[in-house]
């Protein structure tokens, strides 16, 4: 089974900048209506992690899930 | 790297940082700390140094030893206190402006000592935090508020710079490759010697508005698009090379010796 992962954001660390939306391979993120990102299709995720390491504040976790 | 592991490194009080949304100084905390985290270092025995400069609000955010000092002068300190206690690892992170203008002269001088620090140098070819003048990095025609026509002055390379003066590890990556920039820290902080880690990042709030960059996405492309790894390089010509970034491992002298080394043959020497 393949494996699948779960995004986490915190939003109060988030500024909204768009970078992992522009870089995630699947489209997994979105901003939503307060301009934070968010996971809109987790479900994609197949835990490259580019966000991750991508993200200059520090606020998403890609974590497999159990 | 799971995150928790890098978390323990933040002052989690002072998150989010001061940094523009999508600034690339986070990417590089973020690659520093990832790159200090696995190579498995203690808080209590690293020590970061820095300048003056948005790159230079680093330190204030980490949860180690931490220096913030003068303009330009990050690297004396460092020197300092790497004379002082040979064991701690000593990374000094600077912005262009901190490294090839006002701290100039320090860092021609750090790197013909070869002494065992890691520099860390945040190309974002403008003074940011100062609104938007021309540094020594910025490239002949770009637009700043000092240069409204475009600059004039030949920019430096920062990292063939370096190597003129003698640092021992010279290397450059780009925001655009995170793992790499990494990779290339954790490397710098492993050599015993001198080593200058260039990368290179954007500031799109000074920089980027007036060279058709203004988001953060642009400049990741851009600098994406324009990274050419040293390999490849080395078989292009020069024409072909204008204008991109040759990114990876760029000089490696691994058999100079390192200067708190050789300081204390001298106070053998003195104390026979």
């Amino acid at each position: 089974m393949a494996k699948r992962f779960s995004v986490k954001i915190s939003k109060s660390w988030c500024k909204g900048c768009g970078l992992c939306i522009g870089i995630c391979p699947k489209k997994v993120l979105e901003l939503d209506g307060q301009v934070k990102c968010e996971p809109v299709r987790p479900e994609d995720c197949i835990g490259c992690r580019q966000c991750e390491n991508v993200c200059p504040d520090f606020a998403i976790t890609v974590k497999e899930s159990e | 790297m799971p995150r928790e592991d890098v978390m323990k490194w933040l002052r989690q009080q002072f998150m989010p940082h001061i940094w523009c949304p999508g600034c690339g100084h986070g990417i590089i905390m973020h690659a520093m700390l990832r790159a200090l985290t696995s190579l498995g270092k203690d808080p209590s025995k690293t020590v970061i140094s820095s300048g003056i400069g948005c790159s230079s609000r680093m330190p204030g955010y980490i949860d180690s030893c931490t220096l913030h000092t003068a303009h330009g002068r990050s690297l004396a300190f460092a020197t300092g206190v790497k004379l002082c206690n040979p064991e701690l690892t000593v990374i000094d992170v600077m912005g262009d402006g901190d490294c090839s203008a006002i701290g100039g002269n320090h860092f021609i001088h750090a790197c013909r000592r070869n002494i065992g620090v890691c520099a860390i140098v945040m190309n974002n070819n403008i003074y940011g935090m100062t609104g938007g003048q021309a540094s020594p990095t910025t490239p002949i025609d770009a637009i700043a508020t000092t240069a409204p026509y475009g600059a004039v002055d030949p920019p430096f390379d920062i990292c063939r710079l370096a190597i003129g003066a003698g640092a021992t590890f010279v290397a450059r990556a780009t925001i655009a490759q995170p793992q790499m920039c990494e990779t290339l820290i954790k490397k710098g902080i492993q050599h015993d010697g001198f080593s200058v880690i260039e990368i290179m990042t954007h500031c799109h709030t000074q920089f980027g508005r007036k060279n058709k960059r203004s988001r953060p996405l642009d400049n990741f492309s851009y600098f994406k698009d324009r990274s050419v790894l040293k390999a490849k390089a080395d078989g292009m010509t020069q024409d072909e090379l204008s204008g991109k970034y040759v990114i990876g491992e760029l000089h490696l002298d691994s058999g100079a010796e390192e200067y708190t080394k050789k300081y204390d043959k001298v106070i053998e020497r003195a104390g026979r």
